[in-house]
């Protein structure tokens, strides 16, 4: 019962007959912070999207404070749940300071309290209200916009945090920034998080635990240092595909400065 | 046109305008209560959507003299020629309304749907808050195709007898004299041109906060 989220012998088809969820069993404990790694197409989205059912599942069930999703009322649900992708989703005739309030506006909370509570939580994500509350969307650069869009998803204080890629279209120092903003935020709000990315540094910096896809198959379930030094060859790969850049610069070094290589002075 | 023109015929001029004024705010508003909830009911069943615009594009092909005369033998509609044309103009109105409310709620950006369904707004609210808004200019343009259109085709009204300044172009061409054509004509095509101005205002003055 201490688990905030659980998927037992989760599967999911599409009606083409796609297996997306092969059979997904896995408990995720309160106060965890969660990284869904996988390819594109792996099904890490569907999964997340379980959770808030957005997406039914085919078989299985998933499990939300030890009751079945599908038991509880759907609008009370996601309005337990922050909710926060990649396109932000902000919505553009409201500005800042009402995107932020709108889950408490649909809740019916005065407006006063809105106002008060979203100028609050533009603080917490670094944004200055005197600036930004009315200013809209279009308004805004990128990763303005992403805090916007994790402001709202904290508007209703919701215990659990559904992340899919949200950083995943800023430019990388814009990416790092947010990074910073949210592990900050999430060691102090102590939510449990489920964050969909395919950056292992980016789920190595924010998780505590990682979990693989692969075509749907849970493949790997660790915590992250456990995950580095893991030797399955789905691992592998992908601790393989990072910080190559790095490591190509090295090689080129080393290369210049040692050794002349035999063939090149035998000419 | 000389002053002994309009003391003749202007206050039948300002009838007729009335008259036509009438059937066509009859017939938009008719339209507007049938096709904006029909657009909304077909973005909720996109299977329907084709059809049922076929549907209205089809009514909207139906030359307007033969729509009339098609009308003009219906028991209940027949009595009355107000009846026949609000019927026939309200009609022709669907169609553009009818097309611009299931295109503009389809033309939202579709992560901003996603975003309304999973913070939990209800479909209602959904509907009001994010959907109609978003769409509102949209279906506005639609009005405003549908409003110019109605006021054009309700020059044919009179052909039933149902008035409007229709009127004066049938007695005009009946008679020669191209004085009353024009003093049906230019009063509608003043009509047509107010009505389309006031709706753009509107729909810019709608547009203004988002982009």
């Amino acid at each position: 019962m201490s688990a905030a989220i659980e998927f037992r012998n989760l599967s999911f088809a599409t009606p083409q007959g796609r297996l997306l969820l092969d059979n997904i069993s896995l408990a995720l404990p309160e106060g965890s912070i969660t990284a869904i790694l996988g390819r594109s197409g792996s099904g890490k989205t569907t999964l997340l999207r379980t959770v808030n059912r957005m997406v039914e599942p085919t078989s299985g069930e998933v499990l939300v404070h030890g009751s079945n999703v599908r038991d509880t009322d759907l609008i009370k649900l996601r309005r337990g749940m922050g909710y926060v992708i990649q396109e932000n989703g902000l919505f553009p005739h409201f500005n800042v300071e009402r995107n932020v309030g709108c889950v408490p506006e649909t809740q019916g909370h005065p407006r006063a309290a809105r106002i008060r509570r979203s100028h609050e939580l533009l603080t917490t994500v670094g944004l200055d209200p005197t600036s930004f509350a009315r200013r809209y969307p279009h308004q805004l650069s990128g990763g303005q916009r992403q805090r916007v869009g994790l402001a709202r998803a904290l508007a209703a204080e919701p215990r659990i945090l559904l992340m899919d890629e949200p950083f995943g279209a800023l430019d990388p120092l814009t990416r790092a920034e947010m990074q910073d903003m949210l592990r900050k935020l999430l060691h102090r709000l102590k939510k449990t998080v489920l964050l969909v990315t395919h950056d292992l540094d980016e789920a190595l910096y924010l998780a505590d635990r990682i979990v693989l896809l692969e075509e749907g198959k849970l493949i790997a379930d660790l915590d992250a240092a456990e995950f580095l030094s893991a030797t399955q060859p789905e691992i592998q790969s992908y601790i393989r595909a990072f910080h190559r850049g790095e490591r190509a610069v090295e090689q080129n070094a080393n290369q210049a400065a040692g050794t002349p290589n035999p063939s090149e002075t035998a000419k | 046109m000389s002053s002994g023109f309009f003391s003749q015929y202007g206050s039948e001029m300002v009838t007729l305008t009335l008259e036509h004024l009438w059937l066509t705010a009859s017939a938009m508003i008719f339209a507007t209560l049938i096709a904006v909830p029909a657009g909304i009911w077909l973005t909720r069943s996109p299977r329907w959507a084709r059809p049922i615009i076929g549907i209205a594009n089809v009514l909207q092909t139906i030359p307007s003299l033969a729509m009339f005369g098609f009308l003009l033998p219906l028991p209940w509609l027949g009595e009355h020629a107000a009846r026949i044309a609000i019927v026939a103009l309200t009609a022709y109105a669907l169609l553009p309304i009818l097309r611009n409310t299931y295109a503009g709620i389809r033309g939202i950006d579709p992560s901003v749907i996603e975003v309304a369904r999973a913070l939990g707004l209800t479909d209602r609210q959904r509907l009001i808050k994010v959907e109609l808004p978003l769409a509102a200019s949209f279906i506005l343009a639609g009005l405003r195709t549908a409003t110019v259109t109605c006021v054009g085709i309700a020059t044919i009204a009179a052909a039933v007898g149902a008035g409007g300044l229709g009127e004066f172009i049938f007695r005009g061409v009946a008679s020669v004299d191209n004085r009353l054509v024009l003093a049906g004509a230019i009063p509608a095509a003043l009509l047509a041109l107010i009505a389309d101005g006031a709706l753009g205002l509107l729909e810019r003055w709608l547009q203004a906060p988002a982009k």
